[in-house]
């Protein structure tokens, strides 16, 4: 078939010697910028292939000429972004809670950081602007189990809630309803006693006899842990019962459930997550929040 | 001219113009990817890394039933954005017990290559149960017939079998004990202690002390996420490729 080749007479180019049917294919030379901007990218190509890594030899591989890193690259990122940082925040990780109030640019420091680390990490549970949520603790109201001064914060931050670190918080209430220490009618007793003397609830079915055997139940039972008068022991993160603020929802059923089996929160350990700077910084603005002691 | 791979007896040849062709296309590919598994440094050696254990395995599965995929990548690439607000990029080692890789592409919700042990059991159960009540701003659906749903776990061990098959390194232990390893990581108050021998890092999950639910699945494998390796230990890896 390439032997045919002529001379077109109308463009004066050769065909390529291929025929179809009668149907002749003209051999049109590349456009000239064409030609060129490709020897050009295959040059680049060609350059491109020695200073990055590209040529692979068995176990190993050629790591180019100037040894480009995508992970070197995020490290030296996060190096530069953290020495811009580190301007202030050592000094916030140094400087005690009071030196960071007195100082202006610092506490300014601290409070940026603590707000952008809660919104990623706190707000899922504890709600924006530290609200609380049903079972987690609204930090804006102050309602504080485990205490609510700088200290305190920081160091529920650090260590956590249950989070099976030894420092961590920890306690347990008594499954007084699943373990039989109280029966069902006492549960109710108990129940019908906290939601008129502390939760606020106005309950018909709630007889003076009833909440006055609950009274006694709740001073052999619960007053051990929760206060005389509700008031809470932050020793052993029992909540203040006598609030407006209740961390499980404040109904009469979320006594009941409490009582039978209790909801012990878990809050993770945040210093894997978060240097020692950042928690404090993270403390400073919850405790900013509204509720700080 | 006449010869036999000359280019007009190709043409006219169908099934050897196929063959040359797909053995031209196919040097690419080869080029490609057989150094992938000739460097040694494609999956890093980190120490840390295990096989899913038999309840975090069955979760994977859940997550990949329902498409979790589909809105969440697990694949924190290495960009200091993503190292900042998800921890440390993701290593090829992490997700080699994978069959397939969760990497994903689209992050509609956020990455989850590192979720584990960021929230409580509790808010995961509650947040896939119903994800508003906790982040009133998220467009995830609910999931809360997966805790209505008892896990079906009774083929557990000829699934770890069927990934020993493609390299999961299992061992006979492990298959022997599947079932009694998936059933003591989701029951209140079972004895631990053997599961977390042979799967380190495991979080027993608190279940309803029934049945196994397909929840107490998940909650599992998305506590495990991006745990395993320790990178504060200095002397644990040379993450250099």
């Amino acid at each position: 078939m390439a032997s045919n080749i002529e001379r077109d007479h109308v463009t004066g180019t050769e065909t390529t010697g291929h025929e179809w049917d009668g149907l002749k294919e003209l051999n049109t030379p590349l456009p000239k910028w064409w030609l060129y901007t490709w020897i050009a990218c295959t040059i680049w190509a060609l350059v491109m292939f020695v200073l990055y890594p590209a040529i692979p030899y068995g176990k190993s591989y050629f790591h180019g000429l100037i040894g480009f890193s995508t992970r070197d690259e995020v490290a030296a990122d996060v190096k530069a972004v953290q020495a811009q940082r580190n301007v202030m925040m050592s000094k916030v990780g140094s400087a005690s809670f009071d030196d960071i109030r007195k100082n202006p640019e610092l506490l300014a420091a601290a409070q940026t950081a603590g707000r952008l680390t809660f919104a990623n990490n706190c707000q899922p549970c504890h709600g924006a602007g530290g609200s609380g949520q049903v079972g987690y603790p609204a930090l804006a109201a102050g309602a504080w189990i485990w205490g609510g001064k700088l200290e305190d914060i920081q160091q529920t931050l650090t260590y956590g809630i249950r989070s099976g670190l030894d420092q961590a918080r920890d306690s347990q209430m008594p499954k007084f309803g699943a373990d039989g220490l109280l029966k069902p009618a006492e549960i109710q007793q108990v129940a019908d006693y906290v939601e008129t003397a502390y939760f606020g609830l106005k309950d018909k079915d709630a007889t003076p006899a009833s909440i006055k055997a609950g009274e006694a139940l709740y001073a052999t039972n619960c007053a051990a842990c929760h206060g005389d008068k509700g008031e809470g022991n932050r020793e052993v993160g029992a909540p203040r019962l006598a609030s407006k603020v209740h961390l499980n929802g404040g109904t009469r059923e979320s006594i009941v459930k409490q009582v039978i089996t209790p909801h012990l929160g878990v809050m993770p350990n945040w210093n894997t997550r978060l240097d020692a700077a950042t928690i404090k910084s993270v403390a400073i603005y919850v405790h900013d929040l509204g509720g700080g002691e | 001219m006449a010869g036999r791979f000359s280019h007009a007896s190709i043409e006219k040849h169908a099934y050897v113009l196929l063959i040359l062709a797909l053995l031209t296309i196919s040097i690419g590919g080869i080029v490609e990817i057989v150094p992938l598994f000739t460097i040694e440094t494609t999956v890093e050696h980190v120490k840390g890394v295990r096989p899913y254990s038999p309840l975090e395995q069955a979760g994977r599965d859940i997550y990949v039933r329902e498409g979790c995929y589909l809105c969440h990548s697990q694949m924190i690439r290495s960009l200091r954005d993503e190292v900042e607000r998800y921890g440390h990029y993701s290593l090829a080692a992490e997700s080699m017990y994978d069959h397939p890789f969760q990497w994903g592409s689209r992050r509609i919700g956020p990455d989850l290559a590192r979720v584990g042990g960021k929230y409580s059991n509790d808010w995961h159960y509650g947040h896939l149960i119903n994800p508003q009540s906790l982040v009133p701003e998220s467009l995830m659906p609910k999931y809360a017939f997966l805790a209505e749903t008892p896990l079906a776990y009774g083929n557990i061990a000829e699934k770890l079998k069927t990934l020993r098959i493609v390299g999961v390194p299992y061992s006979d232990d492990e298959v022997t004990n599947a079932k009694a390893d998936l059933e003591a990581q989701a029951t209140p108050g079972a004895d631990t202690d053997a599961l977390v021998k042979r799967y380190p890092k495991a979080i027993a999950v608190p279940g309803n002390g029934k049945s196994v639910t397909e929840l107490d699945a998940l909650v599992a494998y998305l506590q495990v996420l991006g745990t395993m390796v320790d990178f504060a230990d200095p002397s644990a890896e040379n993450l250099q490729q």
